[in-house]
């Protein structure tokens, strides 16, 4: 089964990635006025069905993926 | 003064570190027995107090210390911390702590997305604690950062709390990195624990540019000391 999440920034956390990407993109000429950075992580995992992979997915986000201080996350299991 | 005591040091060595051999000669400078662990111990060695050094442990990936934290030793650092044991962090050390959960807050990449290396001047807010008793309060002293990731955060309820409780033991003159309240250094509620981002133990002889490091792990060296008597 594959898994996606998605960690951001929270509202409110200083993101300079993010900052550098606005600026760079407003002097290509793309009138962008906010940029976050985030992270990706792709999983390929087999948990049987996806409510229990997705309970699992929590756990590894609280434990490791995201530090929920800073970071917010966003999971998604991939429907076969 | 032959009979004055050495207390041991662990320093952890987790894949990565690059300071603790510095940290290890500082320390024994200072009149402390240094003691390299490495991270895959499951126990920590008889110790006054452990240190964790700087350095990039498991790449920096995914977050600064967020791998390292569930190194086997981190465990038995865990249960010597909540014991009631001394636990210094610098930078990545401090990084490690933070995403521990032994300190309060988290180190974001800094404001400027630079790598910030070189001497910075501080304020000592909190001279009273195991680490800061060799400085007057309020006294300015410089000690190098080497950092790309120091930039230190707690929310608005976080840092009240850390300001209200003393918690913040030192904070940079002229911040180089973003850190909100200036935090260069804090402790644990309990006092025990301590991280700052930089680097006592490159600050240790004039030659270095400054010797004012010492007074950090000097004062470090003196609770150790103190404890291994109170042992004895």
């Amino acid at each position: 089964m594959k898994a996606t999440v998605l960690v951001r920034p929270k509202p409110g956390i200083l993101d300079p990635q993010g900052e550098a990407v606005q600026r760079s993109l407003q002097q290509l000429g793309f009138p962008v006025e906010e940029a976050r950075v985030g992270r990706v992580v792709d999983l390929e995992l087999d948990l049987g069905d996806a409510d229990r992979t997705r309970a699992e997915l929590e756990r590894m986000c609280e434990q490791l993926l995201a530090n929920p201080l800073i970071e917010s996350n966003e999971i998604s299991v991939a429907s076969e | 003064m032959s009979d004055v005591p050495h207390p041991k040091i662990a320093v952890v060595v987790f894949p990565g570190s690059n300071d603790d051999r510095d940290a290890a000669l500082a320390l024994e400078g200072l009149g402390a027995e240094p003691v390299l662990v490495w991270h895959a111990e499951p126990e920590l060695p008889e110790a006054s107090v452990v240190v964790l050094p700087g350095g990039f442990s498991y790449g920096d990936y995914l977050r600064c210390g967020a791998i390292a934290r569930f190194s086997p030793v981190m465990d038995a650092v865990w249960r010597f911390a909540d014991e009631g044991g001394l636990v210094l962090g610098v930078c990545n050390g401090f990084q490690v702590l933070c995403e521990a959960g032994l300190l309060p807050g988290a180190l974001r990449p800094n404001e400027s997305l630079s790598f910030i290396c070189r001497d910075v001047l501080l304020r000592v807010e909190q001279a009273n604690t195991p680490f800061t008793t060799r400085a007057e309060p309020g006294q300015r002293i410089t000690i190098p950062v080497k950092h790309g990731e120091g930039c230190y955060f707690a929310d608005e309820e976080l840092l009240a709390e850390l300001e209200a409780n003393g918690q913040i033991v030192l904070r940079y003159e002229d911040n180089p990195n973003g850190s909100i309240g200036d935090v260069a250094g804090v402790a644990s509620r309990r006092g025990n624990v301590f991280g700052l981002m930089p680097h006592p133990e490159h600050a240790v002889d004039p030659l270095l540019g400054s010797a004012d490091g010492a007074i950090v792990l000097g004062s470090l060296v003196d609770a150790a000391r103190e404890r291994l008597l109170a042992t004895a």
